[in-house]
């Protein structure tokens, strides 16, 4: 199956070759102009774990096999993706073996070859290197070269998904000869290098001002004579959202603009003047509501939302926490908020398709009576002031999330609806620096989670949930021991769910490994460890007059720029 | 001042002092419409909504981003609340923040002023002490007083009444600096006059000293600093909400309307004029009153 869907992409990718080759030559397009709102402040991704950093690296730097858009691996360095089928995954999948293109030249003119993969991998897991793409090379024993377009990389224990080292915009390959003074602690100090990596990919950096523009030439050695198309690119940063949407749709002075966080209708507006059009990319980014399992009284001084303070009172009941699913309708959410750069979902596992369930579909429909009835039954009675209440407990709950406009819309259509099932609740906003920014000293972090409820969003990188959903074992639970750092959010905890993900890890057949990801889902759902509300895309702008963009949410939005052109 | 005395003695007795300001005020036509204008917003926002009785806090999502109408005189925002009742909504909080706000920093600036001036063993004290409020960087200051204070002032007072409690507290510890800069200043320049020395030489005590000739002679710059300190005060409130650290966000307050409105200022620039109108109108017609107020306490104006 896999094989098959492989060779599809890549005679889809020949044909698109085929197709564009014919009319076009290098460098004859002139310049494209790309706005990130959120400057770059680096060209090195190994040293920025940003987003914007890893996009915009990747028109110079490239990996050896890509995802494309529909999150299937696409070969970019190399000849062909490894299967065990090809021979290229060991049998026991402690080992996978990489065969280079041949003749690929780095920007400077010197061949590209294994030393180069070998060394980025040295590169990345020095000592006191501090690099930021660290996860991608987790398990990997040790890299060796075969011969100068072979590279074979070891693994300390059997891994069952062994594309991460190398694959994708987080792990680029750089070249030795540039980096080979830059190792370990010295890293940061490679100031040249750091601004202007020699790459495979189809632009070199000219000049970078960080934190203001970059600006790159097309690249002489290119293994494509035919690419890129556009002579230059423009890469610059600042301002805001709305005014990085203007400068495209409306004014037409930029031809790309990434990350489109406005109003739907701020954005039609715009779009009305005929420039250009919103692109979105679905990845697996999903808009949830964690439920605190544990309880974060504030009398509790420093044990609340800790095991020590006990389960949740009101929201230990699940008749509670389905009601308040319930009570959401999605589709509103969505209209008001997201647009087109988002849909309702009931998943915390929205994508790839194989790993869609549709089990949880009862909550894609708002039912307030329902969940009216829902309460009545478990014995939580409306007060005189409408807000239901059992046994002293009272269903008022503290909700908050990070200052954003969009998500005050949601909190303020949230607090609507759950007043109308009788369940109070306090709003409270947080600066997206404090509330993200993972101080331990900070008592509004979301991973401190000092409230009854709170909404972000999270996602998972490349296109394999296993380890995702490994964030929600018993043993992820953040509290002061471990500094705060675990990842199970919610405090769930359900030795069940840990057995599925246990299974999972031990799993290699594709089809089970679906099917045990979309029960681990179901579960959480189900047991209401979170309320998935939006699956989010990532909208971009982009003018009317370029072609050939390709939304990708798997990999860099940027991955084809080689392929992009000017209308004519 | 011997001139003043003569020229105050012919006057019948039964003029009063109040009189007498009230009369001065009436002069000052900018004076008089600002107190019509602010009576008239302060009517509106505590009155208003009971003609106008809309939840503010309703959300109507099919009457989204609707023009005015009967119904929604100020139309609708992008969640469909009434922009009306918001705004009168927003009105109350802004204004009772601005006001208490700036009545908080006036009376601790006059105070250090004061003290600083006419006393000249603290006058060093507390002027650092004063270069020190003024060097504090503000924006941390905030993090550190909401993260120590914001629980236990939410259970002691609940969420809304402990948050007013906390961000006037933290507006006005924050904007005395520069009210007691200046009265101190003017305080320095009357105590050297001759009618202070004459009444200290009278046996004047030195509190009525400084409550009957000091205050009176430097109220114009305190009434100035007071109407600044207003609308400063419903700009900085509005900038704390923006980053969070100020009212939840389902508590409208101008600032935080005229923030959410911005980017819709194409396809409804009401949601900004209105807020912004109430502002600049509340800020400009406080300025115009305290002008007139000032002119009426000068008692050199007064005793012409």
């Amino acid at each position: 199956m896999k094989k098959l869907t492989v060779f599809l992409a890549s005679t889809a990718a020949a044909l698109a070759l085929a197709g564009t080759a014919a009319n076009a030559e290098r460098a004859t397009d002139g310049d494209l102009k790309i706005l990130f709102w959120q400057a770059v402040s680096t060209l090195n991704p190994y040293l920025s774990g940003g987003t914007k950093e890893i996009y915009s690296s990747s028109l110079t730097i490239e990996p050896l096999a890509r995802y494309d858009q529909t999150g299937t691996l696409t070969p970019w360095l190399v000849t062909e993706i490894p299967t065990v089928d090809n021979g290229g995954v060991a049998k026991d999948m402690t080992s996978i073996t990489w065969k280079l293109k041949p003749g690929v030249k780095w920007s400077d003119g010197t061949p590209f070859t294994a030393e180069d993969v070998i060394f980025t991998w040295q590169y990345c897991t020095a000592p006191d290197g501090g690099c930021a793409q660290k996860a991608q090379y987790e398990g990997v024993k040790s890299v060796e070269a075969l011969d100068p377009t072979t590279v074979k990389v070891t693994f300390t224990e059997p891994k069952y998904y062994p594309y991460s080292a190398f694959v994708g915009a987080q792990s680029p390959i750089i070249q030795k000869a540039q980096f080979k003074d830059c190792v370990g602690a010295k890293a940061p100090g490679c100031t040249s290098a750091n601004f202007g990596p020699i790459g495979t990919g189809p632009f070199v950096v000219k000049e970078f001002k960080p934190n203001d523009v970059v600006t790159y030439v097309a690249n002489p050695n290119y293994r494509d004579a035919a690419k890129p198309a556009f002579a230059s690119v423009t890469l610059k940063g600042g301002g805001d959202a709305p005014s990085a949407a203007r400068a495209v749709l409306e004014t037409g002075e930029f031809d790309y603009a990434w990350n489109m966080q406005v109003e739907p209708e701020v954005l039609a507006t715009m779009i009305a003047k005929g420039k250009g059009k919103i692109e979105t990319a679905f990845g697996t980014q999903v808009e949830r509501i964690n439920l605190n399992w544990f309880n974060p009284d504030p009398a509790l001084g420093d044990k609340r939302s800790t095991k020590e303070a006990g389960p949740h009172p009101a929201l230990k009941d699940p008749a509670v926490r389905k009601a308040l699913s319930m009570a959401i309708d999605r589709e509103v959410i969505d209209e008001v908020g997201y647009g087109e750069a988002g849909k309702p979902t009931c998943n915390i596992v929205p994508a790839p398709d194989i790993y869609i369930s549709t089990t949880n579909d009862w909550c894609l429909k708002q039912d307030i009576d329902g969940a009216n009835k829902l309460l009545d039954e478990a014995g939580w009675k409306k007060g005189s002031d409408g807000i239901r209440a059992k046994d002293g407990v009272k269903l008022s709950f503290l909700y908050q999330t990070s200052t954003n406009s969009v998500r005050q819309g949601t909190q303020a259509l949230v607090k609507d609806w759950w007043q109308q099932i009788g369940v109070a609740s306090e709003l409270r906003n947080v600066a997206a620096s404090v509330f993200f920014g993972g101080d331990p000293a900070s008592p509004d972090t979301f991973q401190k989670f000092y409230a009854d409820v709170e909404m972000y969003t999270n996602n998972f990188d490349g296109t394999d949930p296993e380890k995702y959903l490994a964030e929600w074992l018993c043993d992820k639970i953040p509290s002061p021991a471990n500094g705060w750092q675990g990842q199970n959010i919610p405090r769930y905890c359900n030795p069940d769910y840990d057995k599925i993900v246990a299974e999972l890890a031990k799993t290699g057949d594709l089809a089970k490994r679906a099917e045990l990801a979309k029960k681990a889902n179901d579960m959480l759902t189900a047991e209401g460890a979170h309320i998935p509300l939006i699956h989010r895309g990532q909208p971009s702008a982009i003018s009317n007059t370029l072609a050939g963009v390709n939304m990708n949410a798997w990999d860099s939005e940027l991955w084809n720029a080689a392929d992009w052109s000017r209308k004519k | 001042m011997t001139d003043a005395t003569t020229a105050a003695a012919p006057q019948p007795p039964a003029r009063s002092l109040t009189r007498e300001i009230w009369g001065q005020f009436r002069k000052h036509t900018g004076g008089l419409i600002g107190l019509c204008v602010f009576i008239f917003i302060v009517l509106a926002v505590f009155v208003g909504p009971y003609i106008h009785t809309i939840d503010p806090n309703k959300i109507d999502i099919r009457a989204k981003n609707q023009g005015p109408s009967v119904l929604h005189p100020l139309g609708t925002d992008n969640l469909g609340h009434d922009m009306l009742a918001q705004i009168l909504a927003g009105g109350r909080i802004s204004l009772a923040v601005g006001i208490t706000a700036m009545l908080l920093s006036l009376v601790l600036g006059t105070l250090v002023g004061v003290i600083s001036g006419y006393i000249k063993k603290l006058d060093g004290p507390l002027m650092r002490l004063t270069d020190l409020f003024l060097a504090l960087p503000l924006l941390p200051l905030l993090l550190v007083i909401i993260m120590l204070f914001r629980d236990t002032l939410r259970a002691a007072f609940g969420p809304e009444t402990g948050i007013f409690i906390l961000i006037v507290f933290v507006i006005g510890i924050t904007s005395w600096m520069h009210t007691a800069r200046i009265v101190r200043g003017d305080v320095l320049a009357v105590k050297s006059q001759e009618f202070i020395l004459a009444a200290k030489s009278s046996g004047m005590r030195e509190w009525r000293i400084v409550l009957r000739h000091i205050l009176p002679n430097v109220m114009s710059s305190i009434m100035v600093s007071a109407t600044l300190g207003i609308a400063s005060a419903i700009i900085t409130e509005s900038a704390l909400s923006f980053l969070g650290l100020g009212f939840p966000s389902d508590f409208p307050t101008w600032g935080r309307l005229l923030f959410d409105g911005a980017n819709f200022l194409q396809i409804n620039p009401s949601r900004v004029i209105w807020p912004g109108l109430a502002i600049s109108l509340t800020v400009l017609s406080v300025n115009y009153l305290g002008d007139a107020v000032r002119d009426a306490l000068d008692p050199r104006m007064l005793k012409r």
